[in-house]
């Protein structure tokens, strides 16, 4: 008898710890969660000073949005411009990190470097899309130079093409997370046991074949929840782009995210379409998330030692 | 496997938790705003009327409203400095605290001052309005400012107060030129707002441009140079040839053509009508953009378009009414060239107005006095009129005033290096009607012209430029359709 009660009480001490998160989340996520859904299923905005709902209206929103809107248009550029920040991202990420947890490449001022490369992180993505605005604006330094060294006849307007543009989104948000990403995969190499890499070299294994068949295997849990946390963060793009563009997403609207789609229809309040569209934004991720975890996961079957 | 699965979700919800997050929040405020927004609601029915003529009822007396209470705290929410330096420099008794706080006798005046782009000052004061009848009295705004562009939006709601509720009488106003009061008249005929300026525009060119180029800075000859569009455009060519350009960028003559149309944005029905004047400014401009008349494709207000207030810009001309060329141009930077007083300023190809401000009082003011005080100083008062026109250069809403100064020397404008062009103003504001505006053009002015930016860099053709205007503007204001 004495023994059971025990095991209660400590049992209840758990869920006594969980409440304060618990009601935080139902209050500031949970809720406002549900109130997304439930928005979205009605006409609500505001033409001038007059409110237009809230009207029952079903799935209409929904329908609009796939036929009206240019979401997957949207979608498409918030996809392209994360492959095309977050390829290199990983790509330097890995280089450095594999360098800086590599004891017999005697790296001098493994501390300053680390900081230098999480440095971008901390200035406000706004203030960095600013900075490159003007950088590459027709009037600004980059264009300048380019032209006194005779590279260019005249003025490239960087914001008026496609393509440069949405190179310039790809820089800035890698230039931006490389170095967290860096860290990450740094602490997950850290936590390699190093008897791996000397029995491996002992075995006669180059540096290369190190990289691919020890450390990478063994980083994989990390490598997901890079990729799955980077894919949150791509979709929800927003700062960088609209900042750079102004809000307008120029050219052509080749350079709007899904998220400054979405700030487009809060001018007008409009709770019904801005719920639609998160909607599906939920979804999306959920599905992407998913095929990133199942891609990565199936050779655990094998690989599991 | 469940239980990374079981994990992998519950750090989705996380994460759709923060992406709902700023969704969630605006959506909870909803609620209020609809509560207490339903007295204003009824009356806004026929806002969007394009083609109101509403006439003023004259027979409307002034209130006496001098036993009535003032309030501690003057909330004034507007767009820009250009009336807070009105009101420091020309408004007796108004002393400044700090940037956003000044003193008229012992009330304190509160300026909530956001910027005009993309809706954001119409944003914010429409959030405010919306929770007047809440708010506690210091926190009510009392008195804010609308442009042309959006004055309608607030002119038939019950945000705004007639003026003869602030004891001003008709019979005060008979020197204002009549569309300023026109704009600001209801649909059942209470005159709503007053301003102190009026914005007819002209063509500002550069002196030694037209030096340069016409051989002559005369305005006379510029004007021959730029009678009519097809002559502009033959000039654009000769100063092309002599190492300028005409315009900074391709929205410079935006307003010339937008205003000259013979359909409104929208029409009764919520549709968005493209008028063939509208149609005929891109044709124009992409043909001049194209053959290098024109800067830079960027828009108003960008560096380009300022790089033009310096000699080394290279341009030739703006559009612009008299607020610009003080307000705007630079003049007070060194080696401008409004500083140098090296623009001059010519009618130009068609008449055109661009701005406007006007000065309402917010229903629920407690500070009645001191705004009628305010718009009667600043638009009723002469000697305080002419004072602005001397020491701002702007062009005051004083019909007799200004055709008196006119023809005073003393009043010609600095920046305009000594030439007199409140001849020319005068002139174009007794032309000026308002009866096209609706209370979406700002958002349809603009974004028309940034999806045809697209359309002057050649990166997409017309057509694809007018869909991505029609997604825009229909995202902007969900009430309207193609």
């Amino acid at each position: 008898m004495n023994k059971k009660k025990s095991v209660v009480s400590y049992n209840k001490w758990g869920y006594i710890f969980l409440i304060p998160f618990a009601v935080v989340f139902v209050i500031f996520q949970l809720i406002p969660l549900i109130n997304t859904v439930k928005n979205s299923f009605f006409e609500s905005y505001r033409d001038g000073l007059t409110i237009i709902g809230p009207n029952w209206v079903g799935l209409k929103n929904y329908f609009k949005l796939f036929s009206e809107g240019n979401i997957l248009k949207y979608f498409k550029n918030t996809m392209i411009m994360w492959i095309m920040g977050f390829v290199p991202q990983i790509i330097l990420s890995l280089l450095f990190a594999a360098w800086f947890s590599d004891p017999s490449l005697r790296l001098k001022c493994q501390r300053f470097f680390k900081t230098v490369i999480y440095l971008p992180n901390l200035i406000m993505a706004s203030a960095f899309s600013m900075l490159f605005f003007t950088l590459f604006s027709t009037v600004g330094p980059v264009n300048d130079i380019l032209m006194k060294i005779g590279i260019f006849k005249e003025a490239y307007d960087f914001m008026a093409h496609t393509g440069s543009v949405r190179f310039l989104v790809a820089l800035m948000n890698c230039l931006m997370w490389f170095g967290n990403t860096t860290i990450l995969l740094l602490a997950g190499m850290m936590g390699i046991d190093t008897s791996l890499f000397e029995a491996a070299e002992v075995d006669g294994a180059t540096a290369n074949q190190v990289f691919w068949k020890i450390t990478l295997p063994i980083l994989k849990p990390i490598l997901i929840y890079v990729m799955i946390t980077s894919l949150i963060g791509g979709l929800q793009m927003f700062d960088v782009p609209q900042i750079l563009t102004n809000g307008k997403g120029s050219p052509n609207n080749t350079s709007t995210t899904l998220i400054m789609c979405l700030n487009n229809h809060l001018y007008s309040k409009n709770y019904g379409m801005g719920g639609a569209l998160s909607v599906v934004l939920f979804v999306i991720t959920g599905i992407l998330s998913v095929i990133v975890f199942k891609f990565n996961g199936t050779e655990d079957k094998y690989g599991k030692a | 496997m469940k239980k990374r699965l079981l994990a992998l979700s519950m750090a989705m919800i996380m994460a759709a938790g923060t992406l709902a997050g700023c969704e969630g929040n605006t959506g909870a405020s909803t609620t209020t705003e609809t509560t207490t927004t339903e007295s204003g609601s009824g009356s806004t029915t026929t806002e969007a009327e394009p083609t109101k003529a509403p006439e003023l009822d004259t027979t409307v007396e002034a209130e006496d409203i001098s036993t009535e209470e003032e309030g501690k705290v003057l909330n004034i929410y507007c767009w820009n400095e250009e009336f807070k330096s009105r009101l420091t420099d020309h408004y007796p008794g108004y002393t400044e605290v700090d940037a956003t706080h000044g003193k008229i006798g012992d009330i304190d005046v509160v300026w909530n001052i956001t910027p005009n782009e993309n809706n954001a000052y119409q944003d914010n004061l429409d959030q405010t309005l919306l929770k007047q009848d809440s708010a506690a009295a210091d926190d009510k705004i009392d008195l804010f400012l609308v442009e042309a562009d959006y004055a309608l939006k607030y002119v038939d709601t019950d945000y705004t107060l007639p003026v003869t509720d602030l004891g001003i009488s008709l019979s005060e106003l008979s020197t204002q030129y009549k569309y300023t009061q026109d704009v600001m008249t209801s649909s059942d005929g209470k005159l709503k707002g007053l301003s102190w300026q009026g914005c007819p525009g002209v063509l500002i060119y550069s002196r030694e441009a037209a030096k340069a180029v016409l051989g002559s800075d005369d305005p006379a000859t510029v004007q021959e140079a730029v009678k009519d569009w097809d002559t502009y455009k033959a000039t654009a060519a000769d100063v092309k040839k002599a190492g300028y350009y005409m315009t900074a960028t391709v929205n410079d003559t935006f307003r010339t053509f937008s205003n000259n149309v013979s359909t409104p944005w929208v029409s009764a029905d919520k549709k968005i009508q493209i008028d063939d004047n509208i149609k005929k400014w891109v044709d124009d401009t992409k043909e001049m953009f194209d053959a290098g008349y024109i800067k830079s494709s960027d828009a108003l207000w960008s560096d380009a378009w300022s790089s033009g207030f310096y000699p080394d810009g290279k341009v030739f001309c703006y559009f612009g009414p008299a607020w610009m060329i003080n307000f705007s141009m630079a003049a007070d930077t060194e080696g401008s060239i409004a500083n140098l007083g090296q623009w001059g300023a010519t009618e130009g190809p068609q008449g055109f107005f661009w701005g406007g401000t006007w000065i309402c009082a917010a229903n629920g003011t407690d500070n009645k006095a001191t705004v009628a005080d305010i718009m009667r100083k600043l638009t009723v008062d002469k000697d305080i009129m002419m004072d602005i026109v001397k020491a701002d250069s702007d062009f005051v809403n004083n019909q007799p005033a200004m055709e008196e100064a006119a023809t005073n020397d003393d009043y010609a404008f600095a920046v305009l290096g000594g030439q007199n062009p409140l001849a020319m103003f005068a002139n174009g504001a007794k032309a000026i009607s308002l009866d096209k505006i609706t209370s979406y053009d700002q958002g349809c002015n603009e974004e028309f012209q940034n999806a045809m930016k697209d359309y002057f860099d050649g990166t997409v053709d017309y057509d694809t430029a007018l869909n991505n205007f029609y997604d825009k503007i229909t995202t902007k204001y969900p009430a309207l359709s193609k």
